[in-house]
């Protein structure tokens, strides 16, 4: 057996389990008041591991560069919304804690690395993020009675952070501001660490 | 025709049911996650609840800037990482002998580390504030109140403990001048001399 036939082989296992220990769908929705819209923009800025893996992207889609950038900010949110469209239509999927949390700790990880990757890495990334918490998304919201707008909703929160915060990193001058944009990135990998201990604990 | 007192009865009934909604203000905001906001502010407040913790995380972005760069920013970057490992392996049960210990050992060492001003290469500054890192993580990660997001603990946590490296860093910038680089090795006596107490109350 080769090396890549041994990779994949190690994945599909590693897949398989982390879907193996898939939380339930979680039936509740943030009801803002204002809409469906709201809620879903509200349902982002509100679920942790949602916003932390936009964050964390985005910083890292700034640290490298313009071109990384405008690639994340618009296959993130597409991507987001592709998962969200088959979460919704098969919402078997659940909340998927392992892998979600393993996403935003991964990328928080590259950010404290300042890791060199390609722009087309970066998308990958952000494609590979995107699917995942979208379908998380469209899998917890349907059942919560969740229209389409909820997820154009969502979708439209991570685009807005996403250039926010891409467009911020990019323009930062080297030295100390820079800095804190790796020890931000560090946190978010600290925590996503830490939260595989407790989901490891069943906590 | 409506009866006026079945009409009084069932307004009675309204505002009762009102009221007791209103005792239940949960119902309105809820979420997929449950205390979220009491998780962060736990693990915010829990490294700063403990002065041997608070001390070596002042003493680390001390030392840091001591150091000057890289290692001023390496060793906040590093240790917040590695004390997730080390609370990690709290959470998976795997036992680290001698916790208490280790966390005076660490608030000693790194106090005599800004004290004497010594300056090693920077893996091996790297590596011990890595090392004592494991302790700290072990010893207060996994320390989650009943009833709160754990993400959002872990997040408070590890925020804090930034937070009071950032502390240590700004009070090190004074070292550039005499009098201050003084006071910055006279706190780091004052660590190590609380690691000592720490120590002797870890071991009695």
């Amino acid at each position: 057996m080769n090396a890549g036939r041994a990779c994949r082989g190690v994945a599909r296992v590693a897949g398989g389990a982390a879907l193996a220990v898939a939380g339930p769908a979680q039936a509740h929705l943030v009801e803002t008041g204002f809409g469906a819209f709201y809620d879903g923009v509200a349902h982002v800025a509100l679920t942790p591991a949602d916003l932390l893996v936009v964050v964390a992207l985005a910083l890292l889609a700034g640290q490298r560069g313009t071109r990384a950038a405008r690639y994340a900010l618009f296959v993130l949110p597409l991507a987001w919304y592709a998962g969200g469209l088959i979460g919704a239509r098969w919402p078997t999927a659940g909340a998927l804690p392992v892998l979600t949390t393993l996403s935003f700790a991964v990328a928080g990880a590259l950010v404290a690395l300042n890791a060199r990757l390609r722009d087309a890495g970066v998308a990958a990334l952000a494609v590979a993020a995107g699917l995942l918490h979208g379908l998380v998304n469209g899998a917890t919201m349907a059942p919560a009675g969740a229209s389409g707008l909820a997820l154009a909703g969502a979708v439209t929160a991570v685009f807005s952070v996403t250039a926010i915060l891409a467009a911020e990193v990019t323009a930062l001058p080297a030295g100390w501001p820079r800095i804190v944009v790796r020890v931000a990135g560090s946190w978010i990998a600290a925590a996503g660490l830490l939260m595989l201990g407790w989901l490891t604990r069943g906590g | 025709m409506t009866n006026p007192s079945l009409r009084f009865t069932h307004r009675a009934a309204v505002r009762a049911a009102s009221i007791v909604l209103l005792l239940v203000p949960a119902v309105a905001v809820a979420h997929e996650e449950t205390g979220q906001a009491a998780g962060f502010l736990a693990g915010l407040s829990h490294p700063v609840s403990g002065l041997d913790h608070v001390l070596a995380m002042i003493a680390v972005g001390l030392w840091g800037a001591v150091l000057g760069p890289p290692a001023i920013w390496v060793l906040p970057v590093a240790f917040p990482l590695v004390m997730a490992f080390g609370g990690l392996l709290g959470l998976l049960g795997i036992p680290v002998p001698g916790v208490e210990i280790g966390i005076a050992i660490s608030a000693i060492v790194l106090g005599a580390m800004v004290l004497a001003e010594i300056r090693p290469a920077l893996w091996i500054a790297a590596a011990l504030v890595a090392f004592f890192a494991v302790f700290h993580g072990h010893a207060h990660g996994r320390e989650l109140p009943e009833g709160t997001s754990a993400l959002l603990y872990s997040l408070g946590f590890v925020v804090a403990t930034g937070l009071l490296h950032a502390v240590g860093i700004l009070l090190g910038a004074v070292h550039r001048w005499s009098v201050g680089r003084r006071a910055v090795r006279a706190a780091g006596g004052g660590v190590a001399l609380a690691g000592l107490y720490f120590l002797w109350r870890a071991v009695a």
